[in-house]
């Protein structure tokens, strides 16, 4: 482990130290693009904590994202600027216990089912949105303040300034990292680690794995919640968009493109799916089509992502066979088979 | 306390439309050991891990300690001193192996430790060598120990060894039953399933053999060796 975190940091360091040097080149538009696609990384990491390390593969991840956003414009004054720790922390706390509440029921389903139940649920809070006047119907709502970071008076940062903005956000970033990388380090991440390899073992071992799957859901959901509120700010308005499947689904592409199962993997997979997103877009109106042939052949010739390109390459460099720890995998394909008709009746139940 | 640890009563289980155990009683007694043999696909596997919880399709009843735990979560039957080593090993491949004991450890029902970190690598000098090591870095010999004494590390009072030798090279093998016998002189109740019948019986007090779901023949070790006629009948040796 050790060894795989060191040979890791030298990168890792380097694209913190260009992410915080680019607002030096005073390149607006693409300061602001920069702040997308971190905010997108932060929720594409939410993701894989779910999708890379316990296992649940959600198509309804948008949910949460839009919920916290939702959250800010329902909550700030319509004529002043909202107090940002504030509304971050209800709009955080209102996605987790959304979490913790969808998870009490998508969490019994497994495999097939609990990719539909979480669609399903999604859709519901999109249309709630999309179909009601709760959020402004299908226009959404305007949020025409950014968040006030002052406290007691004094005013660390100015979120309307874009600069101040782009730092806040790459902090949240960093932070989030290694938040992340933090829990799963812990003996709590070992067990989801251990339940995305064999959930019946890890029961067998007397861990209560519903739980343990209810807490990741919720910490996953808190945190697409926190990169959800950060878009609302950056865009200054929010529409039910932003919880409907397309979003999850994009998510769940930014996932896999990078390679699941390493947080930096979600945030490569976030970098490389918005500017793709940008460059074809700006070259044809058909830019889906080219994306869907660019998404088919990585993941044809790169299951394990974008991230597994740097190993790939040093090993046919070396002439060595790429020595990659395998992705926080499942068991081999006999035992997983001889389980899963347990588990397919399971999830009948 | 009950002296029972484990019992099964009139226990059918069902993986989809096949019925695979068909009535079965089962009693593991506190100190002894116990062979499960039977033919492959006679419901040894099944028998275990429905008794565990497990299998979510059965009938009948599981006691354990002399309580009803049949629609017990199977977390809280392990925590009844339950330990269970699966067939094909089953070690976490992404946890080194440090982790994977680690995440295991928990005191007895009796709220002991007997078995710590520090004893379970002075039994396995080998996992001892290897703690940074990556799960999938290991051997077929090394995962299985591995897995032993990561069961071993939740103290358990019952162990479960379900082909705890399949696929090692002789050495090895060799090796693992050692391993069983010093943890049986511990005084853990087990209950082992192997290919091996001639070590089974070597090692248990009793056999129980199970053919087409069904309870065969149960006998004291040394009687069955007096039977070859039977064991021949079941279990083609």
């Amino acid at each position: 482990m050790q060894q795989i975190v060191s040979r890791l940091q030298l990168p890792l360091w380097l694209s913190l130290a260009v992410l915080a040097a680019f607002p030096l080149f005073e390149l607006t538009f693409y300061t602001e693009l920069l702040t997308k696609i971190m905010i997108m990384a932060i929720f594409a990491m939410s993701l894989d904590l779910l999708v890379g390390y316990t296992g649940l593969v959600s198509l309804g991840h948008a949910a949460f994202f839009g919920l916290a956003g939702y959250t800010l414009a329902l909550i700030a004054p319509q004529y002043e600027a909202a107090n940002l720790w504030l509304t971050l922390g209800v709009a955080i706390l209102v996605s987790a216990l959304a979490a913790l509440v969808i998870g009490l029921f998508v969490l019994r389903t497994k495999g097939v089912y609990f990719i539909m139940v979480t669609l399903a649920f999604a859709q519901m809070f999109y249309f709630v949105f999309h179909d009601t006047d709760l959020g402004g119907g299908s226009d959404g709502l305007f949020l025409y303040f950014k968040p006030d970071a002052a406290i007691a008076g004094f005013k660390p940062f100015d979120l309307e300034n874009t600069l101040h903005f782009y730092y806040f956000v790459l902090i949240s970033l960093v932070v989030s990292y290694f938040l992340l990388c933090r829990i799963l380090r812990s003996p709590f991440g070992h067990a989801l680690v251990g339940i995305k390899t064999n959930e019946h073992r890890m029961q067998s071992l007397g861990y209560p794995v519903f739980y343990y799957k209810l807490a990741s859901f919720a910490i996953g959901g808190s945190l697409a919640g926190f990169a959800g509120y950060l878009s609302a700010c950056q865009y200054g308005f929010v529409n039910p968009e932003i919880l409907s499947w397309h979003q999850s689904g994009s998510v769940l592409l930014m996932v896999i493109l990078g390679g699941q199962g390493a947080f930096y993997g979600a945030a490569i997979g976030a970098f490389v799916f918005v500017l793709l997103q940008e460059f074809l877009s700006s070259l044809t109106k058909h830019w889906q089509l080219f994306m869907g042939v660019i998404i088919v052949l990585l993941v044809l010739y790169l299951p394990g992502g974008l991230r597994s390109i740097g190993p790939l390459l040093r090993a046919s460099l070396l002439g060595k066979t790429a020595n990659v720890k395998p992705p926080a995998g499942n068991d081999p394909p006999d035992i997983a088979q001889e389980e899963s008709a347990n588990d397919r009746s399971d999830s009948l139940h | 306390m009950s002296d029972t640890l484990l019992e099964a009563r009139e226990l059918h289980a069902y993986y989809g439309a096949s019925h695979i155990l068909h009535g079965v009683n089962f009693r593991v007694e506190r100190g002894e050991t116990i062979g499960l043999l039977g033919r492959n696909g006679m419901g040894k596997t099944t028998l275990i891990r429905s008794m565990l919880g497990l299998v979510s399709q059965r009938d009948g009843e599981v006691l354990v300690r002399g309580s009803l735990m049949t629609r017990a979560a199977p977390h809280l039957i392990a925590r009844q001193g339950i330990a269970y080593v699966p067939e094909g090993r089953g070690i976490f491949p992404n946890l080194s192996v440090r982790e994977n004991l680690v995440m295991a450890a928990r005191a007895g029902v009796d709220g002991h430790y007997h078995w710590t970190y520090e004893r379970i690598l002075a039994t396995f000098p080998r996992l001892a060598e290897r703690l940074d090591n990556g799960g999938w870095q290991l051997s077929g010999g090394e995962q299985q120990m591995l897995t032993i004494g990561r069961a071993l590390l939740t103290n358990p009072d019952l162990l479960l060894l379900d082909e705890a030798t399949e696929g090692l090279a002789p050495l090895i093998r060799r090796e693992i039953w050692k391993i069983i016998q010093h943890i049986q002189a511990t005084g853990i109740t087990t209950v082992i399933v192997d290919k091996n019948h001639s070590a089974i019986l070597d090692i248990s007090d009793r056999i129980v053999v199970l053919n087409k779901g069904q309870v065969a023949f149960e006998a004291n070790s040394a009687d069955a060796r007096n039977q070859p006629g039977l064991l021949h009948r079941y279990l083609g040796v």
